[in-house]
């Protein structure tokens, strides 16, 4: 867990733009549990994770608008809920997603 | 997320204290809150302690939003009995899972940093160091140095703590003369049962390596399903 923030941390440092995406609440059968997280930079470079790699691609685009905003965004992801790309997850499970910028 | 927020729960981390970290889902400024300055009179302080009891994150709906707290606990730990073979890759894949290892070994022989890199190594008989270090619930102790006169004094250290696991490697025969041997030596036989002997999940081991990967699976599957009190 803290080997994602500790690249967060040094991705900070070196002056990159940063969101850190962060799994708040999950139901059902989920791969990463609450408090997993996952770092994204403005290029799109991302380390850790959210889920078993079912919503990432999701999480990393709107990582970029947090990025662009500054504001932070809560996301959900689940079999019975359609977001607007189309992604769920493939386990059955559900999770909430908080994404926010670093610094 | 703050920068300085971030500094402050790596920092933690690496001091091994606890704390939560409150982040307000729908906008507000996030809150800190150390294990060690826990003011049991804050607004959320049963839902802040059951996250320093058993280390898990929870979402609480408050007036104004949803509030995350999120609990950093220090990592488990294992310390490893014996600078040997299979303690160097147990070293590495206990770092990948999370858990944090410690090296003891009196043999000065094989506890070298040559061989240990980048991991604390005691060089001091095990009685003594545990005792320094101290045993918790979030400690795992693994007796691999196969010299009775060592790893059965951290058996007889972790048998009277409430570590989460306790191993050593050895035949079942070894392992029931070790079982005499502790006896003789006042242990309590009540606690036998704590100890993996032969250590590790039975995956058909045979390397060093393989060794190694079944006692971090055992030791993963018993810190799973330890209670969390």
């Amino acid at each position: 867990m803290s080997k994602t923030l500790e690249t967060a941390k040094s991705w900070v440092d070196e002056g990159r733009d940063v969101a850190l995406a962060t799994v708040v609440e999950t139901w059902g059968s989920a791969p990463v549990p609450v408090g997993g997280h996952l770092v994204i930079d403005a290029g799109g470079d991302f380390e850790g994770s959210v889920s078993g790699g079912c919503v990432e691609a999701e999480v990393i685009a709107r990582a970029e608008d947090v990025i662009a905003s500054g504001k932070s965004e809560l996301l959900e992801f689940g079999v019975a809920n359609e977001t607007a790309w189309g992604v769920g997850l493939a386990c059955g499970g559900r999770i909430r997603v908080f994404v926010e910028k670093l610094g | 997320m703050q920068t300085q927020t971030l500094t402050s729960v790596l920092d933690a981390q690496r001091d091994r204290q606890a704390l939560v970290l409150i982040t307000p889902l729908e906008g507000g400024s996030e809150e800190i809150v150390r294990e060690d300055a826990f003011d049991r009179g804050h607004d959320h302080a049963g839902t802040i302690a059951e996250c320093f009891r058993t280390g898990r994150s929870t979402i609480v709906e408050a007036g104004d939003g949803e509030l995350f707290f999120q609990a950093f606990l220090p990592a488990p730990r294992i310390m490893i009995i014996g600078a040997t073979h299979i303690g160097q890759v147990l070293v590495r894949l206990a770092r990948e899972v999370g858990i944090e290892p410690l090296v003891i070994d009196p043999r000065t022989a094989f506890a070298t940093e040559e061989r240990f890199r980048d991991v604390d190594i005691i060089t001091e008989w095990p009685g003594e160091a545990l005792q320094e270090l101290g045993l918790d619930r979030r400690c795992g102790v693994v007796c691999l140095a196969h010299v009775p006169d060592i790893d059965d004094e951290a058996l007889g250290a972790a048998l009277e703590s409430d570590c989460f696991y306790i191993g050593a490697l050895g035949s079942s025969r070894s392992h029931a003369k070790r079982l005499e041997r502790l006896k003789e030596k006042g242990c309590a036989e009540a606690g036998f049962g704590r100890i993996h002997g032969p250590v590790g999940l039975d995956i058909g081991s045979v390397s060093p390596a393989e060794i190694a990967l079944s006692i971090i699976a055992e030791i993963v599957k018993d810190l799973r399903s330890a209670p969390a009190e």
